[in-house]
């Protein structure tokens, strides 16, 4: 078996010859790419300047970093100084402002945080380190909700008394339901995440259809990204709308059944708190009482607290794809990768991280 | 983060499988794959393998963007 190269200038350039076309007949269109990885791509490839000008391609809440609240920084941090526990998380998370510090300053101050590229390393570690107590901070949108659910059926399993988890799990499809609900913003069209995609299928975005809101399910390499928003683009031309998966290599129109099995024998949904977005319904998930004795809040009885945004930052806005990053005062100016103000600008997929490396 | 890439299987020990990352030797749990075999591309995010990578598919699609784009006349 082989892997097919989605990368043929060639095609790519005659679809934005198509999308220029299917376009020349419509108003303003505002398509919004809602991965974080969709948003960098984007960027490194200068898409926005080959499209034409009444289509605008905005980006979302798609960084799971971005959106985890200040909260659970500033609680993982305390549990890391002083407390005897090993805080374990994804690289991602270490270097995003809290309300207070960051778990890289953290760490810096003595703090114990492990950073790891899976929670199953983090189980092993707590196996193999018995004397030791261990809590893993799970973010991540569905991609990474399956491996943490079997991270906690693991620690389980082998009975380890030292292993928690703290969940912080966001989901994709109600975030975009309050986002098109949001007049202001007025999003015609979607570019969906092909790998979230991949573990829920396209049945949890029936709704878009229902709001008459086109949306292809889109992978990451150039041709995929040109053929999603050519296949928006003319879905709006003929006033057409539905999902369309243009990533069928990866995604099944069912997703993975044996995942979403195991996310809900280990999960429920719960509202949460999108960072700068505020409360979605239905939005988050929480440990199945069966489970309880993994989560770390209640083994530590914490509560986690939402702050407000760090002063002038307006990622809310950026997040919500009402604004483009340069429109935040702070932008380029006092915010940049190296003195961050919001979490936008620190992680390698925030949109303010993007448009600075490629589109300043 | 939702970041995932394609590695061939080149051992299976119970639900762990070794995987040819672009030549670099990876170890992924294939248990939410469980149908994956022996030189199958699997897509692998965080020590997990979210699904198949289905070759039949990807040259389909393939067809279709450069049908798409040379329509003459149509969007
Ligand atoms: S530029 Fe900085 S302060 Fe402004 S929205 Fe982005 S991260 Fe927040």
């Amino acid at each position: 078996m082989n892997l097919v190269s989605f990368n043929d200038p060639q095609i790519a350039g005659k679809l934005l010859d198509g999308i220029r076309r299917a376009a020349s007949g419509t108003g303003t269109i505002k398509i919004m790419e809602v991965c974080g990885t969709h948003t960098m791509e984007i960027g490194r490839l200068g898409l926005r300047s080959l499209l034409p000008e009444n289509v605008e391609l905005v980006s979302g809440p798609g960084c799971p970093v971005c959106v985890t609240p200040g909260g659970v920084i500033d609680t993982a941090a305390e549990l890391a100084l002083g407390s005897g526990v090993v805080v374990s998380t994804f690289g991602d998370m270490v270097r995003v402002p809290g309300t207070r510090t960051s778990l890289e300053k953290t760490r810096t101050n003595g703090g114990a945080i492990q950073i790891v590229t899976s929670p199953l390393q983090a189980v092993a570690n707590a196996e193999s380190n018995p004397q030791k107590e261990f809590v893993f901070i799970a973010v991540g949108f569905e991609t990474t909700v399956p491996v943490v659910a079997r991270a906690v059926t693991m620690t389980c399993e082998k009975n380890l008394e030292n292993m928690s988890f703290i969940i912080c799990h966001r989901l994709v499809p109600p975030a975009l339901d309050t986002l098109i609900a949001d007049r202001d913003i007025g999003i015609s069209a979607f570019l969906l995440p092909g790998h979230v995609s991949a573990i829920i299928g396209t049945g949890p975005y029936a709704f878009l259809d229902k709001e008459g809101v086109p949306a292809a399910i889109t992978g990451f390499e150039s041709l995929d990204i040109v053929g999603g928003i050519h296949a928006v683009v003319t879905m709006l031309a003929g006033r057409h709308s539905g999902v369309v998966n243009r990533y069928p290599r990866v995604v099944k129109d069912s997703g993975n059944s044996h995942a979403m099995k195991l996310i809900d024998t280990v999960f429920r949904p719960v509202d949460a708190v999108f960072r700068g977005i505020g409360t979605i319904p239905q939005s988050g998930l929480a440990l199945r009482e069966k489970f309880a004795r993994v989560d770390a809040c209640r083994k530590y009885g914490i509560k986690i607290r939402e702050h407000a945004m760090p002063q002038g930052c307006a990622c809310g806005a950026v997040l919500k794809g009402k604004i483009i990053p340069d429109k935040c005062p702070l932008f380029a100016t006092s915010c940049t990768p190296d003195t961050p103000v919001g979490p936008c600008m620190v992680s390698s997929e925030g949109s303010c991280a993007a448009y600075y490396r490629y589109e300043r | 983060m939702c970041l995932a890439v394609p590695a061939k299987i080149i051992s299976i020990e119970g639900t762990t499988a070794k995987c040819d990352m672009s030549g670099n030797t990876t170890v992924a749990d294939i248990s939410m794959v469980p149908d994956a075999e022996i030189g199958d591309y699997v897509i692998i995010h965080a020590g997990l393998a979210l699904q198949k990578y289905d070759e039949q598919e990807a040259l389909e699609t393939l067809a279709l963007f450069k049908e798409l784009a040379d329509k003459p006349d149509g969007p």
